[in-house]
């Protein structure tokens, strides 16, 4: 044999020419330092102050980029469509506000130590079980990991095992949320029906109408993401990642070359909806509210076009769609309400029939053109 | 030589699908390193062959054996391909958003779960034999790029190499060179000629001058039986497999 192929011995990868990657972490550092200098160091008179509304705003795209990540880990690498990934968010969401509802204890309307006020309201005369433990902060964290997890190790456990695949998939994932939905409306469910959980006063004795703590929780949250993000990135370097793309294009030829499918499928389910779930943990305590709503269908079919706008398969552009989408969506809400949802719709097809690869593929094909 | 000494033996072999007998009593043995060709009209059982061997579809009656002391019928389809036995199907299918590299990686013998490829690297042993494994089926060049570019042919040697990665010691081939151009074809014979001495190799093609240029030992398949076995002018002047092919 040559020389030449002797040469490249040990280079067996091809140099990737992307640094989409470094270019997100870059921007998000930047906003992790901005934001709470903007707040804190800038005056509240100048032009340049960012107000709680600026740095709730920021809070929900950044949770949303991480909702949207976890989707396309699982879509973009492994070719499995959730339609209901909004069910592990706010599963994560609901964790959460358990906690910041037990912190709330006497300084609610009905000034009762133990009971949240909706149980009061029902008249409730003791926590449910469930609730026990949710006032220590540990605990509550666990739950906000451990409870969309299993759920998605139930629910993919017996999809993948049944070989539940593509559209079928996605159909019982909007059946999965809406189930949901309907469950968390009821009273009786005790997680507060239709209203939800609000009025939180603090965590861990922070006030949370303090500009100070928001601050925090922003930069954890960018914090979260970036993570997030390296993790993520991680398993798809791995030889994993390149599992997960063969059984994306070629799921029996993977399956007969040994590789357990269900368990790889399982395994990547359930990291995605942890990743999910704790993007909904820090979206609640930085919005103020989590109520049945979030498990709407709605909710989780915007998520998947946030990835397929931003274009789905490199991670970063999932994130950046979410952004986008979610700042489009601030900004028309405002200017023309109803022209919204003919906005978003509009959006999906032009993506669909234009851009395959969403905005991230079209950038990346300009600076090739270069 | 006595079946002990056998790569792979079956005697009997009976398979019927609602009457019809897809295999009578068919009795074929394989020699360690050797190049088997097996040819016969359509329906004359050739793939349930193939199936029967590699646990896809039970026999009725007859037995399969794998070296000494290896029961095929006992084991299941996994286990068969964990005891050296790889299938190489007529229809090509290769990951083809992945490299040639990557694609021969992923068919390394060994790791498997989920967690343990989250960590696996390739040891220099691995990177050797994946070298190596390019050299043999020529794609040394080609190592970086996609399933999805390579011509028809490039996909059937890599899925070959990707059979070779698992380093089985008995390869069964259906109908490689169909679809191929003649430098390709001239090509796949090379390659298969080159594997037989280190692994057995039973190739089922319709084409005669391919099988003329790699077969030793041909055997004729005829409504679930061999008709006719031995080296190709032998075949070829065989009386019943003249028949059976024109008809006479």
């Amino acid at each position: 044999m040559s020389q030449n192929n002797r040469e490249s011995f040990t280079l067996w990868k091809p140099s990737t020419q992307d640094n989409g990657g470094t270019w997100f972490l870059g921007i998000l550092a930047l906003v992790a330092i901005a934001v709470p200098t903007l707040n804190q160091l800038v005056p509240a008179s100048s032009a340049a102050h960012l107000s709680v509304f600026g740095i709730t705003l920021i809070g929900k795209y950044l949770c949303f980029g991480m909702l949207a990540l976890a989707i396309d880990l699982i879509w973009g690498y492994c070719g499995i469509l959730s339609l209901g990934h909004a069910a592990f968010f706010s599963l994560g969401g609901y964790a959460m506000g358990m906690y910041l509802m037990r912190e709330i204890g006497p300084r609610g309307v009905y000034g009762d130590p133990i009971l949240p006020d909706f149980m009061v309201f029902l008249n409730w005369k003791s926590l449910p079980w469930f609730w026990y433990g949710f006032n220590h902060f540990p605990f509550a964290l666990a739950m906000m990991v451990v409870v969309p997890a299993l759920l998605a190790f139930v629910f993919g456990w017996f999809a993948f095992r049944s070989r539940v695949t593509g559209v079928y998939f996605s159909i019982i994932t909007q059946a999965l949320t809406y189930a949901m939905m309907l469950a968390f409306f009821r009273n009786d469910m005790g997680f507060g029906g239709n209203n939800g959980f609000t009025d939180f006063k603090d965590i861990l004795g922070f006030d949370l109408h303090s500009d100070r703590t928001r601050v925090v929780l922003l930069v954890i949250t960018a914090i979260a993401l970036g993570g997030a993000y390296l993790a993520c990135r991680a398993i798809v370097e791995s030889r994993a990642g390149r599992v997960m793309h063969a059984i994306r294009d070629a799921e029996s030829r993977t399956r007969f070359l040994g590789y357990p499918v269900e368990s790889f499928k399982v395994w990547i389910f359930v990291f995605s909806a942890v990743v999910a779930g704790i993007a909904g943990a820090l979206y609640v305590p930085q919005i103020g509210i989590i109520n049945p709503g979030e498990f709407a269908p709605i909710n989780s079919i915007e998520a998947v076009i946030w990835v397929a706008v931003g274009g789905r398969g490199t991670l970063y552009g999932a994130i950046a769609g979410a952004v986008l989408v979610n700042y489009a969506k601030t900004y028309l809400t405002g200017a023309f309400p109803e022209v919204w949802l003919f906005a978003l719709g509009a959006l999906f097809v032009l993506v669909t029939l234009f851009l395959p690869r969403g905005i991230i593929g079209l950038v990346q094909t300009r600076s090739k053109e270069r | 030589m006595s079946a002990r000494d056998k790569r792979l033996s079956l005697e009997d072999v009976t398979v019927s699908f609602d009457g019809f007998k897809a295999l009578n009593a068919l009795t074929l043995a394989v020699d360690p390193g050797e190049m088997l060709c097996i040819i016969g009209p359509n329906g004359a059982g050739k793939t349930t062959m193939m199936d029967v061997i590699t646990g896809k579809t039970r026999p009725h009656s007859g037995t399969a054996q794998f070296g000494s002391d290896i029961d095929l019928l006992k084991l299941s389809e996994p286990e068969i391909v964990a005891v050296g036995i790889g299938r190489k199907f007529q229809k090509p299918t290769v990951f083809e958003r992945l490299t040639v590299f990557e694609n021969l990686e992923l068919a390394l013998a060994g790791t498997r779960s989920f967690l343990k490829t989250l960590r696996a690297r390739i040891s220099a042993p691995q990177q050797e034999r994946i070298e190596e494994v390019l050299e043999i089926i020529g794609l040394s060049n080609q190592r970086f790029s996609l399933g999805k570019i390579l011509a028809h042919g490039q996909k059937q040697w890599l899925e070959i190499g990707m059979l070779l990665m698992q380093n089985p010691e008995l390869l069964l081939v259906d109908e490689p060179v169909a679809g191929m151009t003649p430098q390709e074809i001239e090509r796949t014979s090379e390659l298969l000629r080159s594997l037989a001495g280190d692994h057995s190799v039973v190739v089922v093609e319709h084409d005669m001058s391919f099988v003329r240029s790699i077969a030793k030992r041909v055997a004729v398949l005829h409504e679930g039986h061999v008709i006719a076995e031995g080296d190709m002018d032998k075949v070829q002047n065989d009386p019943r497999v003249i028949e059976v092919y024109l008809g006479v």
